[in-house]
């Protein structure tokens, strides 16, 4: 699928600025706007963006998704949606 | 937890089935400094009735924005021929909306841009005509080519990301390695290769317009290794006419499902062509019916959803859910009936009127095919031809 390497907890995602996160109350969903498109995010891919900032690493965003939803263990979740959101383009790591 | 995104956007669906209309197109204006020969603005422009004032276009954007559409497209026209855009983008902004500016550039000077970005303006599509002076000029009958150059330059400065467009065809499409590498020269993000679709200007003059197949697979090649050249840093979208297919486009992801268009004089439809479908009357919103009732309720937005509307072969046909029978406005302009399915499908009984066009488009490129002689979009020719040959100018 993709031929980028995979990613390691201590990187730091960023949304580029093509995209913007926003909450959508019509839809009760997280969307990402860009030129002319727009994409629905699930509940957990859209509390994970949320909380990409470019300042707090991938065990970072892990650790505070564990502790606001109590949740022993979500790096492997988080690692595996920023997979994809990196292959789409989504988030950008430096 | 399991996480992923879901890229559909229509899964947000209110009880009786019916997405919400995400993307708000609003044409606010006809006036173009520009003549194109594939313009997709319909063949009668110049007879409509006056265009809707600020204020009715902010009740609009705020009304749209309450159902839910979160993209909106600021066209025309050229929307920078109307002095209070800038008015508008700085409301919609606070209210929520992504906004994109769809312009030729012609009018977007320094201080114009800097009080769009002031006012909240997200994304800039700046249309090409062709990667020569010479084309690009003759093609929009204009100089503005330079112009152009320079609105580049200035979108680039303001931070902007840039979707730069160039509508393909027969005259243009073995120019695309140039016009990718004038693309990147300009630092453009995405850029959309998009084959002209033969509507109202474009239908007009399509005998001009239409590539060969030799020139397409041409085309997509020189894309392909362009692709490969630039990796990431730029998205290549070329969309190929749909002439050259054997099923037909889910035009607009379906009828009212989640497209909108309110035209300068406050027509509301569910695409940029439907306008000119007989026997449906597309309400305004200067009679009193506000976005909401209008995309839910009125017989026009539930013409054709779904697919309750369908005859054969789209009715019992198994890929039914996966075009929807194709663009009704194409099934109208082709077979004379918009519930037909839409004649690019080779199951379609018309399909022989797009195997016809297409074969009179093979051969060298230089041969001259047309009878009718290449028609610009300009104000006079829209009341001519209106005056002269009426609903029949958009048809086969």
């Amino acid at each position: 699928m993709s031929d980028k390497p995979a990613l390691t907890l201590e990187q730091t995602p960023k949304i580029p600025k093509l995209f913007r996160l926003q909450w959508e109350e019509a839809q009760q969903a997280h969307v990402l706007l860009y030129p002319e498109g727009m994409v629905k995010l699930n509940g957990p891919a859209g509390e994970i963006l949320k909380r990409v900032d470019g300042q707090k690493n991938i065990a970072d965003i892990a650790k505070d998704l564990e502790q606001t939803f109590n949740e022993p263990d979500l790096k492997k979740d988080v690692l595996a949606f920023l997979e994809i959101a990196h292959e789409r383009g989504w988030v950008r790591f430096n | 937890m399991s996480a992923d995104g879901s890229v559909s956007t229509n899964s947000a669906v209110k009880p009786n089935g019916v997405g919400h209309p995400l993307w708000l197109l609003a044409e606010i204006t006809y006036k173009c400094p520009l003549h194109c020969v594939f313009c997709y603005n319909p063949i009668d422009y110049a007879t409509y009735g006056k265009e809707l004032s600020t204020d009715e276009w902010l009740k609009v954007l705020k009304d749209a924005r309450a159902i839910g559409a979160a993209q909106l497209g600021f066209s025309g026209g050229e929307p920078l021929m109307r002095d209070d855009l800038e008015i508008m983008v700085a409301e919609a902004h606070k209210m929520g909306y992504y906004i994109n500016l769809i312009t030729s550039g012609v009018g977007l000077s320094e201080k114009r841009i800097a009080a769009l970005k002031e006012a909240g303006l997200d994304h800039i599509q700046l249309s090409f005509q062709d990667s020569t002076k010479e084309m690009n000029d003759f093609l929009s009958s204009t100089k503005t080519f330079e112009l152009k150059n320079r609105v580049a330059k200035l979108i680039k400065q303001y931070d902007y990301p840039m979707v730069f467009n160039c509508v393909i065809h027969r005259l243009n499409v073995d120019h695309v390695g140039k016009i990718l590498e004038m693309a990147e020269t300009m630092g453009a993000e995405y850029v959309e290769l998009a084959n002209t679709q033969y509507y109202a200007w474009a239908h007009y003059n399509r005998e001009h317009l239409l590539p060969s197949r030799e020139q397409l697979v041409r085309a997509e090649a020189v894309t392909d290794e362009f692709r490969k050249k630039v990796g990431d840093k730029m998205r290549i979208f070329f969309v190929a006419p749909d002439f050259y297919e054997t099923r037909p486009k889910k035009c607009m992801n379906g009828w009212g499902n989640l497209f909108i268009v309110i035209t300068a004089d406050g027509v509301v439809l569910p695409c940029h062509e439907a306008r000119m479908l007989p026997g449906i009357t597309f309400p305004n919103v200067r009679d009193g019916g506000d976005v909401k009732s209008i995309w839910y309720d009125s017989d026009a937005f539930n013409k054709y959803r779904g697919d309750g509307w369908m005859k054969e072969p789209c009715r019992t046909c198994p890929e039914k859910e996966k075009d929807l029978g194709g663009c009704r406005c194409q099934a109208f302009m082709l077979s004379g009936d918009a519930t037909n399915a839409d004649p690019v499908c080779d199951k379609s009984p018309h399909h022989q009127i797009v195997l016809d066009a297409v074969a009179k488009a093979q051969g060298p490129e230089k041969k001259v095919l047309a009878i009718k002689p290449l028609t610009f979009r300009e104000d006079k020719n829209s009341r001519l031809i209106t005056e002269t040959e009426g609903s029949a100018a958009y048809r086969e």
